[in-house]
């Protein structure tokens, strides 16, 4: 669900919302991993990654997005969203068979990673059932 | 200094072979305004009778990592001790601009601002040095925050021991259970910095967990 504060869309600039496939950082390294995000999110685009980042990677990109404020121009940093399974509904062979494809694939391929500039994503709220992307 | 040289030899020893470290490093982190200071304060006044660092209702007030060593606890006849690790907070985004909410001047709030992002930097360059983290939250906010699961993302992979602290219970829009089904592999307790409510249970934990150190 994408919202907006305040009544009208009218203000916005313009952004573009992009889908990348984890099969596109599947083979990078961390360094290019971040640098290939940081690149599709100082675009002004809403990146909605397949999968998910290794936890360092997490605090690598938040790292990295701290680096860069007050060096561009209005980049303000991010905000980010990881949704993921928790699993705790599944059972015993749905976890065993979702353990063998995240293996398989090096991802976990049911998780969705949301990242937005911070001047367009105000912020990302989430909760067990529902999550909101509210917009500047 | 030869003196301070086989004092330290036989302290190693002893911790090596009777287990446990000589000063287990205890960090504090969550997200900015969480009450971290407040904290460490008021355990750094309990048991040294100084304070770490300045809290402010301003966000990002710690802006570099602060440090208390040789902070001897005392539970129930067993005695500990920490180098404390006071973190700034840890957040995706620094608007200067919301410092100037808190009447701040444009220079200072900039100033502020690029002081923080270093401090978030430094903050996660420390998570490879603690012994024990204690992850302090406001459980007056949504818990199901990207910063809070990064964290403690990182700490698991990392294999250090947490513990995760609710704090501000003494405010009326306090919930600890959310923040206790968000992490429900966690030990949650729900304290107050400020009113100093449920340290005892803290410290308890803090010393069953320092005992597998």
């Amino acid at each position: 669900m994408v919202k907006k504060f305040g009544k009208s869309l009218g203000k916005l600039k313009g952004f573009s919302i992009q889908f990348l496939p984890y099969s596109e950082i599947r083979d990078l390294n961390s360094d290019e991993r971040i640098k290939k995000i940081l690149g599709i999110v100082l675009g002004n685009n809403i990146l909605f990654l397949q999968g998910k980042l290794k936890p360092e990677e997490e605090t690598r990109l938040i790292g990295d997005t701290m680096a860069l404020i007050g060096h561009l121009k209005n980049f303000r940093g991010i905000e980010l969203a990881v949704i993921s399974g928790n699993g705790e509904e599944a059972g015993f062979i749905e976890k065993v068979r979702k353990n063998l494809v995240n293996f398989l694939t090096k991802g976990d391929l049911g998780a969705i990673t949301i990242v937005g500039p911070a001047t367009i994503v105000k912020e990302i709220k989430r909760n067990p059932k529902k999550i909101e992307l509210f917009l500047s | 200094m030869a003196m301070k040289g086989f004092k330290n030899f036989f302290r190693n020893m002893f911790s090596k072979i009777f287990g446990g470290k000589s000063e287990i490093k205890l960090g504090f982190y969550g997200p900015p305004n969480a009450g971290k200071t407040s904290l460490a304060n008021r355990i750094c006044k309990d048991w040294t009778g100084e304070e770490m660092g300045s809290v402010s209702k301003i966000p990002h007030e710690t802006r570099n990592v602060q440090f208390k060593e040789k902070v001897e606890i005392e539970y129930k006849g067993r005695k500990l001790t920490f180098k404390m690790i006071d973190t700034p907070g840890i957040a995706t985004k620094i608007d200067y601009e919301e410092f100037l909410k808190y009447n701040m001047k444009k220079k200072d709030a900039k100033e502020r601002a690029k002081k923080a992002t270093q401090g978030v930097v430094e903050s996660i360059k420390w998570l490879d040095d603690m012994d024990l983290v204690v992850v302090v939250l406001d459980s007056t906010e949504n818990p199901y925050n990207q910063v809070n699961i990064t964290i403690i993302g990182n700490l698991v992979a990392r294999k250090i021991p947490v513990l995760i602290l609710a704090n501000k219970v003494d405010l009326r829009k306090s919930d600890v259970k959310k923040i206790e089904s968000a992490f429900p592999e966690y030990e949650v307790i729900g304290i107050s910095a400020r009113e100093g409510t449920n340290l005892e249970e803290f410290y308890e934990s803090i010393f069953k967990i320092s005992k597998k150190l």
